[in-house]
């Protein structure tokens, strides 16, 4: 065998087709987003979830105070992607951002289709892109846009 | 919209796409399915026949460099009935996989079984590879299609105890 280096090469996939069930409080969520509207949820100290919990993070106990939110927001963080891979939001260099949407306190993660990496800062000003056709996910918002773009 | 049914369920996907390099020992392998044998190694005489070939035994870390031809024929160690769907498997369900222990190997081989109704899969059974078209036959487990019994008499249970 020391004699035979060449060896095969090919294309591998692996892949989970994952169907998640979201239970009553991820359901009310994604149904929300649907209709375009960001839904949290209130925690045991009012500090609004999104996405929302079923359960307080601390306490355990079930939430159920519902908040309307967003749709703008700001941005809390963000990571530069400047290649994309395939099956990412953007098929152009884009950031994936921590958003604290209007009336939430704690972020949501989603793409920000800036254009480039110098026109983000942190509590730059964000608006979601809807879907055309939304189909029940976090997809159903395309992206975020930097407010007045 | 709003009076749409609820959203219940997401689908999140996890994949990985990647180039896959076989290495010498899985390369010694697949060549030899286009060529319609089953290859395996050892790491000197006597020594146990591992198929697919690894590169190393794995119970000394020696290498396993000898290539070794095993037949295509070989005895179910154990199996177990498929009932859920998979995207790349056009097999009718339910349908039965088996370890196979190739006649010559001295590990079990994984593979689908064909033309046995279910009742009566079992282990000690004899099967047999079934090859696809030579124009078919490539370097992948695909060009075996399946394995499928061959009607000889069972291989007793004790003969098969270090391998179920």
């Amino acid at each position: 065998m020391a004699d035979a280096p060449d060896v095969l090469r090919g294309p591998h996939v692996l892949e989970y087709p994952f169907k998640r069930s979201l239970g009553p409080v991820l359901s009310r969520f994604f149904t929300s987003l649907r209709d375009r509207k960001f839904e949290g949820i209130e925690d045991k100290d009012g500090k609004v979830l999104v996405p929302p919990q079923e359960y307080d993070p601390q306490t355990g106990e079930t939430l159920t105070e519902w908040v309307p939110v967003g749709p703008g927001g700001e941005i809390v963080s963000w990571s530069w992607v400047s290649k994309p891979r395939k099956k990412q939001p953007l098929d152009r260099p884009f950031a994936y951002a921590l958003i604290k949407l209007d009336g939430a306190d704690a972020p949501l993660l989603h793409a920000v289709d800036a254009g480039s990496e110098e026109k983000l800062s942190k509590g730059a000003r964000v608006v979601p892109r809807w879907a055309d056709e939304p189909k029940g996910g976090i997809n159903d918002v395309v992206c975020f846009d930097l407010e007045g773009k | 919209m709003a009076d749409a049914e609820p959203i219940k369920a997401i689908v999140t996907p996890v994949r990985l796409e990647y180039d896959f390099t076989a290495g010498k020992a899985a390369t010694l392998f697949l060549r030899g399915l286009a060529r319609k044998k089953i290859i395996g190694a050892r790491s000197g005489p006597g020594q146990p026949v591992l198929v697919p070939p690894r590169g190393a035994d794995p119970r000394t870390s020696e290498l396993a460099a000898e290539a070794v031809e095993v037949k295509d024929t070989g005895t179910v160690v154990t199996y177990s009935i498929i009932r859920v769907p998979s995207e790349n498997i056009k097999f009718e369900l339910p349908y039965a996989c088996v370890n196979v222990l190739l006649d010559g190997a001295a590990i079990g081989f994984f593979h689908v079984l064909q033309n046995c109704p279910l009742e009566d899969v079992r282990i000690g059974m004899r099967v047999r590879a079934k090859w696809v078209a030579d124009d078919k036959l490539t370097t992948s487990v695909s060009s075996i299609e399946y394995f499928e019994p061959t009607g000889e008499p069972d291989v007793p249970y004790e003969k098969l105890r270090e391998n179920t």
